[in-house]
């Protein structure tokens, strides 16, 4: 096994490992740390901010900064979830999200975070881009007006499927997720048992005709904050 | 030969040249793009497949850089600097002269295919704005009735260089640059604009050993010229010590802070001062190899460089046993940028020399402990290497003695806007501002803008502050702004810059900049009140904070710092609180019949009396 050392997520001390982020390492210890662009098992990324943390004073991203000896991490203060809060609403008025008719409603990341903030509407004006749709394929579709770049499609293709289904172009505000193919998702060698389809956080890409298999009400975050299952770790330890 | 065919040859013709590497895209894509005018679908294929490549990550690369294009293109690109100070010189009449005369609109290509007609951020000429790239010619101070004759003489002969009728002064005339651009150098100091005979500063620093010439560097107290002022001999010391076999050495000569030039007039009159730095700092940190990364701005004085860079060779000034010394191989390659500002932000710069989109890289790990190709790197800025040059031939203690105390040596300021004087100016650190705009001719000034846009705007309250790291710090923008002029629209101006070259990486850069410049100018149009003050405040506080990189750390400047400095500015222009709020609505009336539909009440505007609804749940957005 690894070395492992201490260091302090507010005022709670956690055991850490050389080579553990401040987030896995919260996570190991029934911590959670909100985050969006961060998926388990793939390379950190760093774009959504959403785990930004105070260490030692500085904001940093948990899921990418390595957990170190003796850090001070301020998590669940109130200046720290207010950057959070911010960056949230950020990404709903950024693009076009009506939760309301959006079938991963109560399923979504994005939603989750906001229920878990307690947003109940963004305080900045939407911008209401022009994004497109892209329905080209039989089982699968990508609707660019919910998609956050949280780049877990593009990583979860070239890390997990050995693909390259998706990739960034354009730079600033006109950054967009594009296929890897001259028009549309059909030409590319995607299938809809590609880990990068599941990798979505949100309703982006979606798998066809499976729509409301898990009805309204009874979905991951229907009951239960996102989250807590990390959460529960914690409490389950404590027992 | 079809025209599929055509294409096909010369873009393999092109890959091959560049042996299929990958980390050469930069350099392909712009053959790609010189030669056919774009890089359409069919050409991002045919790169992938040369160097075994997706195409979704070449088209990632090609939509990244202002350069280049994935529609057609005119044969001639006019790129109208759009800067600020640009805008203040009249670059606007300018444009619609060109648009006029062209017949088309920026963002257009005229109908025969021969120019098309785009808006560029800062080229590093604002003391002769406005100014304009045709092709990779510069044109400056361009008048509205020159403009005219540009586009008619274009017509004529199709040649940029025919619009270059005057030669600049010193290397500007070079028959390898032959450009019209002027130094204006207005103050010299003994540091970077003093004569220096070559390979003196070289055979200096061979005679000890590399950690000698650390040490040497750390006595002198060198600290980084580029903006951020991180100790040089720091680090090179973690670069030179870090794990690995390769090193590298790279100039940072992307030189996008608008309002700076400094690094374009020691590229034209002290190449050589700069790549015996650069020499210097492979001996110093074991590098065998050094990158000169320039901005795509500044191609036009490339060849020229390249001449240089033979000239060193040719005298044993590069290549192997520098100076006689053995074991000591050192060279140096030029990679050209392809119009993005954040290239000159360390890690993207990086991304940028391997062929990738310029978007930053999550730290850690440092350059210094993997930077280029996962090597250990040191990035350095052009006038740093200046100064190390200057420091192994004329000794630490020189350097150290010159300037203040807190700060070392001088420092190069590049003066622009509103003063008699602008140009090139080399003082000691410790000068103040307001002794620089006396120099400068800008006794009139109400605003000067220290740093470029991710600086500071700042006013006569400071103008007796000192420039050194620890008050003032600027990496050399000075803009100046006169009693006319409008510094929320200046901020706002800044503000677009921010929005344009932000990499999109990160959401509070990508979104918080867009978000910033809305409610600015809702302040400038009369509509905002006090909150939006507040609004404005808090936001930029999140983008400051939550950012990944130096960008979006300091793009919400331009409005904190005029916030702070010229807050009456604002507050001249808000709704007056009875304007603010109708009192005549009734808020609570006019939801009653939406609550009577939705069976719970309005998050917002609660009951007065306090009632709840018994459905009423948690958020939802
Ligand atoms: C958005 C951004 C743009 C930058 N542009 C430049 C630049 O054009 N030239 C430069 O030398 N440094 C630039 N820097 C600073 C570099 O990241 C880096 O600190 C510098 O090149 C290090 O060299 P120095 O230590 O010699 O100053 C920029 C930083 C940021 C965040
Ligand atoms: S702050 Fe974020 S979006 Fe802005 S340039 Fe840096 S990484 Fe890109
Ligand atoms: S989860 Fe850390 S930046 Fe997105
Ligand atoms: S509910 Fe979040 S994307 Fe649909």
């Amino acid at each position: 096994m690894s070395e492992t050392f201490t260091f302090v997520i507010d005022d709670k001390e956690i055991e850490g490992c050389f080579g553990q982020t401040i987030l896995e390492a919260a996570e190991e210890a029934g911590v959670y740390i909100p985050r969006l662009c961060h998926l388990k098992g793939l390379t950190p990324f760093g774009s959504c901010r959403v785990c930004t943390c105070m260490v030692n004073g500085r904001a940093m991203a948990a899921c990418t900064q390595p957990a170190a000896p003796g850090m001070i991490v301020e998590n669940a203060s109130e200046r720290v979830t207010e950057i959070r809060k911010s960056l949230v609403e950020m990404l709903f008025v950024e693009g076009n999200h009506f939760c309301m008719f959006c079938e991963r409603s109560g399923d979504c990341e994005l939603q989750g975070l906001a229920y878990r903030f307690g947003i109940a509407a963004p305080r900045y004006p939407y911008l209401f881009p022009e994004r497109d749709l892209d329905a080209s394929h039989d089982d699968i579709f990508i609707d660019r007006n919910r998609c956050v770049l949280c780049g877990r499609c593009v990583r979860a293709s070239r890390e997990k499927d050995g693909k390259h289904v998706f990739g960034f172009v354009g730079r600033g505000p006109a950054k967009r997720v594009q296929v890897n193919a001259e028009a549309a998702l059909a030409e590319t060698k995607v299938a809809v048992t590609d880990e990068a389809v599941a990798a979505c956080p949100v309703g982006a890409i979606l798998k066809k005709r499976t729509a409301y298999r898990v009805p309204v009400g009874e979905r991951r975050y229907d009951h239960e904050p996102i989250g807590s299952d990390i959460e529960k770790r914690r409490t389950a330890a404590a027992e | 030969m079809s025209q599929d065919h055509e294409l096909e040859r010369s873009v393999r013709a092109i890959c091959q040249a560049h042996d299929r590497d990958a980390g050469r895209l930069l350099d392909i894509v712009r053959q790609v793009q010189v030669r056919e005018g774009q890089v359409s679908g069919a050409a991002l294929d045919l790169i992938a497949e040369e160097l075994g490549q997706q195409r979704v990550e070449v088209e990632g690369v090609v939509s990244f850089y202002a350069f280049f294009s994935e529609e057609p293109q005119g044969r001639i690109v006019i790129r109208l600097c759009g800067d600020v100070i640009d805008r203040m010189q009249g670059a606007e009449r300018v444009g619609k002269v060109l648009e006029d005369e062209l017949g088309i609109r920026f963002g257009e290509t005229t109908e025969d295919g021969l120019i098309s007609l785009e808006w560029t951020a800062c080229i590093g000429m604002s003391d002769q704005a406005p100014a304009a790239l045709v092709g990779n010619v510069i044109v400056t101070q361009l008048a509205t009735d020159a403009a005219r004759d540009l586009v008619r003489e274009l017509r004529k002969h199709g040649d940029p260089q025919r619009l270059v009728r005057t030669f600049g002064d010193g290397n500007n005339a070079h028959e390898r640059v032959r450009a019209m651009v002027v130094n204006n150098i207005r103050q010299a100091g003994p540091v970077i604009l003093a004569e220096m005979e070559k390979g003196s500063a070289i055979r200096k620093s061979v005679a000890l050993s590399p950690a000698e010439v650390v040490r040497a560097v750390k006595t002198a107290r060198l600290r980084g010229r580029g903006g951020a002022g991180f100790p040089t001999g720091m680090k090179w010391q973690f670069t030179r010590t870090a794990e690995g076999d390769t090193r590298y050495i790279i100039c940072n000569a992307d030189e996008g802070e608008p309002g700076t030039f400094k690094d374009r007039v020691i590229l034209t009159e002290r190449p050589h001062l700069l790549f015996e730095g650069m020499t210097i700092a492979g001996y110093a940190i074991g590098a065998e190899k050094g990158i000169l990364y320039l901005r795509a701005e500044y191609a036009y004085l490339r060849s020229m460089l390249e001449e240089v860079l033979d000239t060193r060779r040719e005298k044993g000034l590069l290549g192997a046993h520098i100076c006689g010394k053995e074991g000591f191989a050192f060279d140096i390659r030029i990679q050209l940028g392809a119009g993005a500002y954040i290239c000159g932000e360390e890690t993207a710069l990086i991304s940028s020399a391997e062929g990738l989109r310029g978007d930053p890289k999550n730290r850690p790990p440092f350059p210094a402990q993997k930077g280029y190709k996962g090597c250990p790197s040191s990035v350095n800025n052009v006038e740093t290497l200046c100064c190390v040059a200057r420091i192994m031939d004329n000794g630490a203690g020189w350097f150290a003695q010159l300037g203040s105390e807190c700060s070392s040596g001088t420092k190069l300021f590049s003066v622009s806007g509103d003063c008699r004087s602008p140009g090139i100016y080399e003082l000691p650190f410790g000068t103040t501002l307001g002794e620089l705009l006396e120099l400068v001719g800008a006794g009139d000034a109400v605003g000067v803008q220290v740093g470029g846009p991710s600086g500071k705007m700042v006013g006569p309250a400071d103008f007796d502050r000192e420039f050194c790291f620890d008050d003032l710090a600027t990496g050399g923008s000075i803009m100046v702004f006169g009693p006319e002029r409008d510094l929320l629209e200046v901020a706002s101006g800044f503000m677009d810059f921010f929005i344009d070259e932000s990499c999109g990486y990160c959401t509070p850069c990508r979104v918080g900049n867009v978000l910033l410049k809305e409610r600015l100018d809702k302040v400038r149009a009369g509509l905002a009140d006090a909150s939006d003050l507040d609004y404005l405040e808090r936001l930029g506080e999140t983008v400051r904070t939550a950012s990944r990189c130096g960008l979006g750390q300091t793009s919400p400047n331009p409005i904190l710092s005029t916030l702070e400095n010229f807050r009456p500015l604002y507050e001249a222009r808000l709704k007056s609180p009875d304007e603010s709020l109708l009192a005549t609505f009734d808020i609570q009336g006019a939801l009653e019949e939406s609550r009577g539909i939705t069976g719970r009440d309005s998050l917002h505007f609660r009951r007065e009396d306090g009632r709840q609804n018994s459905q009423e749940k948690g958020a939802t957005a």
